[in-house]
């Protein structure tokens, strides 16, 4: 398959750009009419949780689709994936510190300190900061060779999100487990395919 | 065919007329349950018309009493849309969804342990040990959030002296339905079924411990514990037993399910106490159901606002062990 045009990825970029704003759309409608559930803020914190780590999932899956299949052009879509990741974790730190907590600091600095998923989450969130502001050509281009190492925080975030939602789980683990059980197969195609470089590199 | 050949068909083999009614049934509401679940989750449906279509039958005959007369109701559609009953399932909503087949009847409870005489007695005639009472509790789950329900139900304590139990009896074990058949989230271990609690005896005989056969002054819903349950409103949600088959009086403490699934995490007195943290959440606060997306959390109280009938239990016990 030939890789699109420059006129087929800006549509392509453009549907992305759609789709990743369909679970902001259904929860404005569902709230506009009254649908949110029993626990609405809740049902907002977690779906905007879900759809930050889903996001970040298919992040992390343009560089295997690359290793795997050759196919390297998606990876033109990923700061745009990176930077909805980092959109939804907003939205779902917003509904935290604002309708859960109401801007209660001392509340929300104990919750932080005392609670480890509370805290994992926190450094998520915080980790991922300097990533979104780094995302730009014109940062790309100052930071030069420190720009990779620097987003290689990625899998710490990630990895970090995933532990969020373990622990906060009272005891049905199934959907931390299977978001764990993808990220570890992304990074495991990723180590995989850095241990035979450097094997090549040896012989 | 011959006239009189001997079917090979066991009798062992026969499905009863009873199961497959039951599974013609099941097949027919599923097909009608994910229509109206899909038309639902596209808001095609609004909550109370789904409500109204499920059978709900009235309670004749209680007393309304003054419990909580003064606390604003979670609304019924919030009491029965949103529940922890993981033999249907661990979401909230599964056991709305899973349980529309259930039936509760007939019932029946097995008396045992230490008591007189040991028996077991229909749901009819525990009816009739006590009259029963409207008492509108505030109910404060482990997980953060809280409710407020009209409960029709009798007193344990009643039940208790109806039971006579021995000098022995200082604990209360309830061992609710295990009955994977007719719950399908009992096919799951995720916890060591059948679910199983426990009281002291004198948690029990309390006045505010109640054994709830109805909310809203209508038959309990399958997903709130039909057809009978336990409720002890200072308590974190899950010492309220569903669906209790065995009330069994002991001399010792009985193991109870949370605490076998996470003794860390969960004790067998379980009082709401905001000022002992879950190990991994806060317990100072709580989000009330039935708010809208801008509705504050509310303070949790001290044995969730029961202090005053209930701390005098616990005196001299040290509450951060005793969680």
């Amino acid at each position: 398959m030939l890789p699109p045009n420059r006129q087929q990825l800006g549509l392509i970029k453009a549907g992305l750009f759609l789709l990743a704003l369909i679970p902001l759309a259904r929860l404005l409608w569902l709230g506009m009419h009254d649908d949110l559930g029993a626990n609405p803020i809740e049902f907002i914190e977690r779906s905007t949780g879900t759809w930050a780590l889903v996001i970040l999932l298919v992040t992390l899956s343009f560089t295997p689709l690359r290793l795997l299949t050759g196919t390297a052009w998606p990876v033109q879509l990923r700061r745009m994936a990176g930077l909805f990741m980092f959109f939804y974790a907003c939205l779902h730190i917003t509904t935290y510190v604002w309708l859960d907590h109401w801007f209660d600091w001392q509340e929300i600095a104990k919750d932080i300190i005392k609670h480890p998923y509370v805290l994992v989450g926190f450094a998520a969130f915080m980790l991922s900061i300097p990533l979104a502001l780094t995302s730009s050509n014109a940062m790309i281009k100052r930071l030069r060779q420190r720009w990779k190492p620097l987003h290689r925080l990625v899998y710490l975030v990630a990895i970090f999100a995933v532990l969020h939602f373990w622990w906060l789980v009272k005891k049905d683990i199934t959907e931390p487990m299977l978001y764990a059980l993808v990220l570890s197969v992304l990074l495991a195609i990723r180590v995989a395919f850095t241990l035979r470089k450097r094997k090549g590199q040896l012989v | 065919m011959l006239i009189g050949k001997q079917s090979d068909i066991t009798p062992s083999e026969i499905t009863p007329q009873s199961v497959y009614q039951d599974r013609r049934q099941f097949i027919k509401a599923a097909g009608f349950g994910l229509l109206a679940t899909a038309a639902a989750g596209y808001g095609l449906i609004p909550n109370h018309a789904r409500a109204a279509a499920e059978q709900r039958k009235k309670i004749t005959g209680f007393s309304k009493t003054a419990y909580g007369t003064d606390e604003k109701l979670t609304p019924y559609d919030d009491v029965t849309n949103y529940n922890n009953y993981y033999e249907f399932g661990t979401s909230k909503s599964d056991p709305s969804e899973h349980s529309k087949l259930f039936k509760p009847t007939p019932w029946s409870v097995a008396i045992e342990g230490e008591v007189k005489n040991p028996r077991t007695v229909n749901l009819e005639d525990i009816l009739k040990i006590a009259p029963l009472e409207e008492r509108i509790y505030r109910m404060r789950c482990v997980e953060g959030w809280s409710m407020v329900i009209p409960w029709v139900g009798l007193p344990m304590a009643q039940l208790i002296k109806w039971a006579e139990p021995t000098a022995n009896a200082k604990f209360v074990e309830f061992v609710t339905l295990d009955d994977s058949l007719r719950m399908p989230g009992a096919r799951v271990p995720i916890l060591d079924w059948p679910y199983t609690e426990g009281l002291r005896m004198d948690e029990a005989m309390n006045p505010l411990t109640i054994l709830a056969v109805g909310l809203y002054g209508e038959v309990l819903p399958n997903q709130n514990g039909a057809p009978i349950r336990l409720v002890v409103p200072w308590k974190y949600g899950f010492k309220g037993a569903k669906a209790i088959v065995k009330i069994r009086f002991r001399e010792t403490m009985p193991q109870t399910t949370w605490v076998k699934a996470g003794p860390r995490e969960y004790g067998f007195y379980a009082n709401v106490n905001p000022t002992v943290d879950h190990p991994r959440w806060t317990q100072a606060s709580e989000r009330r159901i039935g708010g809208s997306v801008f509705s504050p959390r509310v303070k949790t109280q001290m044995f969730n606002g029961y202090a005053e009938q209930v701390a005098h239990l616990y005196s001299g016990m040290d509450l951060r062990k005793n969680f």
